[in-house]
Parts: C-alpha cells; structure tokens; sequence
C-alpha cells in the first residue's frame, strides 16, 4: 500500500464516526444490552410468553423468530432463523418467523464497516475498525435491510440470540425439576434430562422463563457441531407463495378500507400550474381527490382500478423542472461535470501523471451507463389508517423505523402511536428502501376520517416515480504491461447517491461519495500505477440503491476495461487477472480458477477454439465483500445473440444455506442481465420516457439458459449474497459479445448495438 | 352479472369493462392474483377460463363467458396441485409475486401438453416475468410436474 493510500483510508474512517459523533459515545452506554420491543407497548404484556431478547418469543403455542429484515424474496428470514434454530435446538418443521415491530433494537450494527479499508483487507487493524464502526452504528439505531448486509449482521446476533434463549430455558427446567442445569441437554424444541430421561418442551417452559434474566454473551457452537448450517433447509416462507395466500401490502385487507392511487408531477421536483380535478371526482366510485403538496394529487375510491381511471382523468399542467428537460442535456451536464472538482479521488498509487507523461502508448475508452429504474415485480403500495391519535402502515419495506420517525415528524407523533406492519416484498432491490410510497399513504389516510385506506401505484407511477440508480460516463486511460496493466487512469462521473438520499433521509452526506466508484476502486488491483478521480453532477433527479449500487455500473466499467487492456496484447483475461491479485486476495485466485475449471476455459475466442459462432467472455468483482467470478458464453443464432450457458464462483465465507445461495446468485445475474440487455430510463421534456414493461422490458425464461454456481468458503468474513452476482454479469456479458462479434459494447443497454434472442 | 370462481357463483354489480383483475381482487377478495402491468405485459394476473390461460389485468368482466380459476382454486381443498408441490419441492419461489401467475400458466400448459419440452417451456412461460429471476427454477419444477403427474397419473 502507498502512504497516500493508507492516509485517506484513515480519512474516511474518522470521517464515517465523526458524522454520528462516534467518539462522543462511550463503550460503556454501547454495551448496554438494546430495549426489547417485544416487551414494550401494546406489543406485550401478555403473561404466557417469555421473550429471552429482542428475536425470540415462545409461548404455550410455539417458538416464533422475529427475523427484523425484509423478505424480500433473497430468503432472509429463513437464514436468520436457521441461525437461531442452529443454537437454540429447534426443530425446522416448527419454526416460526415474523418481521417484528419497527424498533431501533433492530439496528443494523455493520451499516457502516463498509467505509473502513478495502474489503479485500483483513488485518486485525482493519478489522478493529470496523467493529469500532459498530459503535456509531448502534447510536443511529436505524432497522434497515440492504447492501447484502443481514446475513453478515446476523450471524453472531442471532447464534447469540438462540444461546441465550436455550440457556434460560435450561434454567427454567432445571428449577422445575430442581437438578443442576449443567446437567441438561436441548433437543428438538425440549429440554431433556439425560438422567432419566424426562423432556419438558420449551412451550411449556415459557412462563417460567419469563422471569429469568437471558446472559448477553453466550458461548456459541464450534462450527463442526453445526446442524442446520451449511445444509439446506426448505424456506419458511414458500408453502404461502405457492398457494396464493402470502400477504403482500397489495393484499391488506381492512374493514372499511378505500383504494386509492397517485399521480405525482412527472418532472422530479416540479408543482401543479394548473389542474382540473373535476371530470375525474365526478367517475363512479370516486370519493375524494387530494392534492399532495404541490407534488400531486391522490385519488381515493372503492376500488383501485375506478381509481386508476379517475387518475388519468385529472387534466393537468406541470411546473418545469429545474433540470434539462432533454436526455442529451443531461448527459451535457455529466461531461460539463469533468471539469469541475473531483468528488473523491480512490486507490490513488504511484505518480500518475508523470507516468502518462512518459509513456508513448496508451489505450483510451469511453463508457456509458444509463440510469435504471427498479421496477419491483409488486408496483409501490402501502395501506395506511389514521384513527384516535394512532397511524397504522402496513407496507412492504426495507427501512421500518425510517418511515416511524418520518411520520413522528410530520403528525407530531410518540414513537409508540405509530406501527409499522411490514408484510412480505413484491420484490424490494433498494427501492422499498425510499419512504415516499409509506409517507404518500400516511399523508392521503390522514384526510379519509380514520378509515384505512390501499394505496396502490399504477405501473406507469412506479417506472416514472423512482429513485432511479444513476447514469454514468467513465473515461479510461490505461498501459498495459507485459502480463497485467502497469497504470490506469480513470474519471467517473455519475451523481452522489447519498447526496440525493440525504435530502430525504436520515444520513447525512459528508465527504467524497465512495459509491460512485466502488466496483472500480476497492478492487484487488496489485498495479503500481493508479488513480480513480469520480466527478458528482448534481441534477435534481432523485436516485438510490439499486441491487448493488456503485458496483452496478462499476463492474461493468473496470472489467470491459480490463478485457480491453489483455485484449490488446493478446493475453488471455483469466491469466491476466490471477496477474493482477498480486498477493491481494488468495480468495479472489480462488473463485477465478474455480469459474475457469467449471468452464473448462480454454480462452476467449470459440468454446475450445474451434467454433467461431461461440464467444465466451470472463469478470471478476469483489462486491460486498463477496469475489464473484463469472464465465458467459454465447453464440450467434439468426434471431440474434443467445446466452447459451453461465458459470459463476463466489466466495462467502459461510455458506448458511447452498440452495438458497445458489438462488440469490442466480437473481443477481438475471437482474444484471435484464438491464444490461434492455434497460434505460430516459428522460425527454423534463419527464421519463419509459412507462411499462413494453418499454422497459425485463428478461424473460427464454433468454435465460443454464446458470451454474459453485460456492466456496475461503473468505475470512461471512458476506452476504443479494448484490454480488449482479456486478460482473453485465461484462461477463459484453466480453462474450466481443469475443463472439469483435465489438466492443461500450455504452449500455447492449440493445442498442447488437440484437438478442 | 353472474361469476364461477373456483366453482362458488358470485353475484356481482360493476361496470363491465372492469377488468377481471379487479373484481377478484377489491370486489370479491380473492387476493392470490397479482397486479402488476394492467396491460397484459407480466402475466402476474394470469387465471383460468375454462382451463386456458388469460391475463385477467385486460380482461373485461362482461367478456368473461366460462369458468374462472384462480391460484386460489388450484389442487383440492387442503391438497396442492402437483405442480404446486413441485414448485415447493424446488423452492422456486424468491419474493413470490410473480409466483400465482407462473404456477397458473405452468399449470395450463401441462394440461394441454403432458410433457413439455424446453422449447414449449419457453413459448408457454416467456409472458411471465420473474423480476427475481427464478426461471431456472421455474423450468426445472414444470420438469418435476410433468414426471410427477405421469407417475401418478394425476
Ligand atoms: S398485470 Fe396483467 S399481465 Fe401484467
Ligand atoms: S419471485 Fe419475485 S418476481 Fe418472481
């Protein structure tokens, strides 16, 4: 590492504290153990339960998990349970789970350690900072689920969490039975005497359980004793989404209860000028219109899709918007961007300027990104009630206690009057991360008289309504050495994330905004010449977390690069890449060699170099702490390009549960895939050009072939595995094109030059 | 208006051209079919009439002359249909959205063709998206139900 590099590691991290005050809280107030929301409110006191901590509730019926993250389709909810069920002895068959309430106990305390280091560094300095990280985590107090985060947040809380329940109901038996607790063993959902065999289930133990105060660091398992992890166990959540009864917010349903819909200003911070609401109040079913702010009206009836028609029936003039109203104005302002002060500058090694200044031949390439929406399989919806002083959302949701101190705010609410339901997610991807769907509900039921009311986004809302995951432009300069690059260059001009995230939110921006490069930077790069310059137009365009973020886009960027770069001297990307780990990351060669092994990779160029229709193209990311290798092949058919099959290794550290690893990776690159083949959000006369799935089509089963996956468990660290499939689909996939077609695809979506299946 | 869902007659009073989405949905209740385009682009809403697959988000209700299933209506009371088991045994589902409608045109397709190949897997299944990306899954469950239902006979 280059002394300038370590510097502005350091930078960052006191930087991530200061903004939450980190070194004004001590570890004393942080050791404290977190309230139990289970026991708090109207939530609890009721006497046949006992609660150990803030994720486990048994009583006389059964033990239920509160697994705090959003079901989002990624199966987290049977990963943190099998977690609980791995040390409290449970029997899989009985287990069950529920979202729990919104509460600050449920924070998410590795929010931050992503600031701290490159993810590939694991020195115990690095890693001391990171827990430290946990400190100013715990103080935000903020329940959210994301950046591949929970698997990784839960893996001692919720061991932990089970330990402590199953050694208090140890304890429980041993006083009824009056023997000593180190006696007694756990089973299957039973506390078991080995003496004589007497067994008294943990249901029956509950009420006397309740008086035992739970240890707050228990010892844990030795991994070889483990018997759900590892394994892979049917998903809690699946038998309700095959029959049709799992309860999406889209499903709610209340006594007395309204739909209604919105129709917000199509140009993104721009009011009514002038609007008729009559024709559309006067349509059957109709109740009310509202206007929303300035921002939009709502339109409240008996059923939603009255409500739909009465919406596209307000005639309506907008404000225009502060932005350029045209698509090439836009990306005027993201070139304009490069001449302006960089944002952040990342992984900056050697003397760069002096290198390029020296050096005779170097390769340039400019790459463009479009912005994305997220397109949720389940439109936004949230269902809300406003009665006697109580406010009642039930929504699908990535961030609960966001929306509570949010509607605190507005209606001048205790934390305790507002109850956040999170049901299951029609599919989240960041988007359900953002507010404005819940806060639209609360804000529409605040004026129905206390009668509940569904609030439901036509798609055409929800493709123009989002907060999308920005475009970009990256110029690249690049030297290539004899067997890896020797320098690379590279500006990046994409907007600040959390900027646009802190005008609505809770976290501040302060600093340079690590993800517009992250995916570029943060990469296990051992080349001696270096630097990553991002530049951060600011539009008033909202944009956020879409699946993997900075690495959506940056994946994409480095790696086309790089395959250019081997490309031009004829040196096969693999061997370059193994090259370029240097002694970075041995698990990074590791998921490499795997992918190249299971592809039986035998260059870029015709499956073995004897077929000319076939291409076959190879990346490599490290996101989320997660090496992600993956190998596409491709061939040319005459309605276009097929992917005809797909490998990918990737390393997690633990891997909880096989089958549904193997899923999420899946996901991950057919999300990747579809916006790499088709998706665009553009923008012309202030508003977005797209609208539905005719538009911004996604890819459907007969594009997608067979997807191979092999895990591989040499991390140091448990990751999780929502986002890193997605970030080297998108190369993987243009590398295959130009080894199929000799183009290179330098501008996204792919579509636009080449023709797909 | 008259309506058979899943065999009960429903009485019914809307506009005709509501489409069949919505008077399942907010009219009679049964929430198991999903909205997700309104214009016939996703398949989230695909029921049955008269066993053939429709997408009920553009669907007139005064069209709907036959009988009406649902996801609802899928296996007998309390009993999966096989291709609900296999998508089980598969763990197919991920956030499960798009799940009603894929089991609902998998299940039209094998009782039109008892044992589909890739290719019929791919003219049947490509109007349903899976935003997830479940497809593997879903391909290899329609495999399993297709074995499952010859082997039973069912
Ligand atoms: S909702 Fe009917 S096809 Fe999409
Ligand atoms: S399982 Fe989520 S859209 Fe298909």
């Amino acid at each position: 590492m280059s002394k300038l590099g370590t510097i502005t590691r350091r930078t960052f991290f006191v930087t991530s504290t200061a903004v939450v005050g980190g070194a004004l809280f001590g570890t004393y107030k942080y050791k404290q153990p977190v309230p139990n929301p289970l026991l708090d409110g109207d939530d609890a006191i009721d006497p046949d339960f006992a609660s150990p901590n803030p994720y486990i509730k048994i009583d006389k019926d059964g033990v239920t998990v509160i697994t705090p993250r959003a079901e989002m389709g990624q199966g987290v909810h049977s990963t943190l349970a099998m977690m609980v069920a791995e040390e409290l002895d449970l029997d899989w068959r009985t287990i069950k789970t529920e979202h729990g309430p919104a509460s600050n106990s449920y924070y998410m305390s590795i929010m931050i350690e992503a600031m701290v280091g490159h993810q590939y560094d694991y020195s115990t300095s690095t890693q001391f900072k990171r827990r430290l990280t946990h400190i100013p985590a715990k103080f935000l107090g903020i329940q959210m689920t994301g950046g591949s985060m929970s698997t990784p947040d839960g893996f001692v809380k919720m061991r932990s969490a089970g330990a402590s329940a199953r050694l208090v109901l140890i304890q429980a038996a041993a006083i009824e039975w009056s023997v000593d607790p180190d006696s007694l063993t756990t089973e299957d959902g039973f506390v078991i005497n080995p003496v004589n065999n007497e067994k008294l289930a943990y249901t029956a133990l509950a009420v006397k359980a309740a008086e035992i105060d739970a240890p707050s660091h228990p010892p844990l398992r030795d991994p070889s004793r483990w018997r759900y992890i590892g394994k892979s166990v049917p998903r809690v959540d699946i038998p309700a989404k095959v029959d049709g009864t799992a309860e999406f917010a889209i499903d709610v349903k209340l006594e007395g209860m309204l739909h209604a819909t919105i129709k917000m200003s199509p140009r993104f911070g721009a009011g009514i000028k002038s609007s008729d609401t009559s024709k559309a109040a006067a349509m059957p079913g109709v109740e009310k219109i509202i206007t929303l702010k300035n921002e939009g009206f709502a339109v409240i009836a008996n059923n939603t899709w009255r409500a739909f028609k009465a919406a596209n029936a307000i005639s309506v003039e907008w404000e225009t918007a502060s932005y350029p109203a045209e698509q090439a104005g836009i990306m005027k302002a993201y070139e304009a961007s490069f001449n302006s002060e960089p944002n952040g500058k990342f992984d900056v090694k050697g003397d760069i300027d002096l290198y390029f200044a020296d050096v005779g031949d170097f390769i340039e390439a400019e790459y463009r990104v479009p912005h994305l929406a997220h397109s949720t399989m389940e439109p936004m919806t949230a269902v809300a009630q406003v009665k006697d002083g109580r406010v009642d959302i039930w929504a699908g949701n990535q961030a609960p206690v966001v929306i509570r101190d949010a509607i605190m705010k507005i209606g001048d609410y205790k934390a305790s009057d507002v109850h956040i339901h999170t049901t299951f997610l029609g599919g989240g991807f960041g988007r359900r991360a953002e507010s404005d769907f819940t806060l639209a509900a609360y804000n529409i039921a605040a004026q129905t008289d206390g009668r509940p009311v569904k609030v439901t986004w036509s798609r055409e809302e929800d493709i123009q309504h989002d907060f999308y995951r920005p475009a970009a432009i990256a110029r690249f300069k690049g030297v290539m050495g004899e067997k890896k690059p020797a320098a690379i260059d590279v500006q990046i001009a994409s907007p600040s994330i959390m900027l646009s995230m802190s005008k609505r939110g809770p976290i501040p921006a302060i600093g340079p905004d690590k993800l517009i490069a992250e995916g570029t930077a943060g990469q296990p790069d051992d080349i001696d010449h270096m630097r990553i310059q991002t530049f951060a137009p600011k539009l008033d365009i909202p944009v956020g977390f879409w699946r993997s973020v900075g690495a959506s886009f940056n994946g994409f960027l480095h790696e086309s690069f790089m395959d250019e770069l081997a490309a031009s001297k004829n040196i096969d990307p693999i061997a370059m890449r193994l090259e370029m780990f240097g002694d970075l990351a041995p698990p990074g060669n590791k998921v490499v060699e795997k992918v190249a092994q299971m592809a039986q990779w035998n260059g870029r160029e015709g499956i073995n170099g004897t077929d000319n229709d076939r291409g076959r193209g190879f990346a490599y990311t490290l996101s989320f702490g997660a090496h992600t290798a993956q190998i596409i092949d491709v061939s040319m058919t005459k309605q276009g390009i097929k992917i005809d099959k797909i490998y990918c290794a990737v390393d997690v550290g633990v891997a909880i549960d096989p089958r549904n690893i193997e899923a999420q990776i899946q996901s991950g690159i057919i999300y990747g895939l579809s916006s790499a083949m088709t998706g665009e959000i553009t923008f012309a006369d202030g508003k977005v050009v797209q609208s539905n799935y005719h538009d911004y089509p996604a890819m459907r089963i007969h594009q997608v072939p067979e997807i191979e996956v092999t895990i591989l468990e040499n991390n140091p660290q448990i990751t999780g595995v929502g986002e890193p499939g997605t970030p080297p689909s998108i190369p993987a996939l243009a590398n295959a094109i130009f080894a199929l077609t000799g183009q290179r695809i330098r501008e996204l979506p792919m579509n636009k030059h080449v023709e797909f299946v | 208006m008259n309506l058979n869902i899943n065999g009960d007659d429903h009485e019914i009073n809307v506009e005709t051209e509501m489409p069949l989405l919505w008077v399942l949905r907010d009219e009679i209740g049964l929430t198991g079919t999903k909205f997700g385009c309104g214009i016939a682009q996703c398949g989230a809403c695909t029921v049955h009439i008269d066993g053939q697959p429709v997408r009920s988000c553009s669907y007139p209700v005064g069209q709907v002359k036959g009988k009406v299933t649902t996801i609802e209506g899928l296996g007998s009371p309390g009993v999966l249909s096989k291709v609900q088991e296999a998508w089980i045994d598969n763990q197919t589902p991920q956030c499960g959205y798009c799940q009603s409608g894929q089991i609902m045109s998998a299940t039209a397709l094998l009782s039109n063709n008892p044992s589909p190949t890739d290719d019929d897997i791919d003219r049947a299944m490509k109007g349903n998206i899976c935003r997830c990306g479940s497809y593997p899954r879903i391909r290899a469950s329609i495999h399993a139900a297709a074995k499952a239902m010859k082997e039973t006979g069912a």
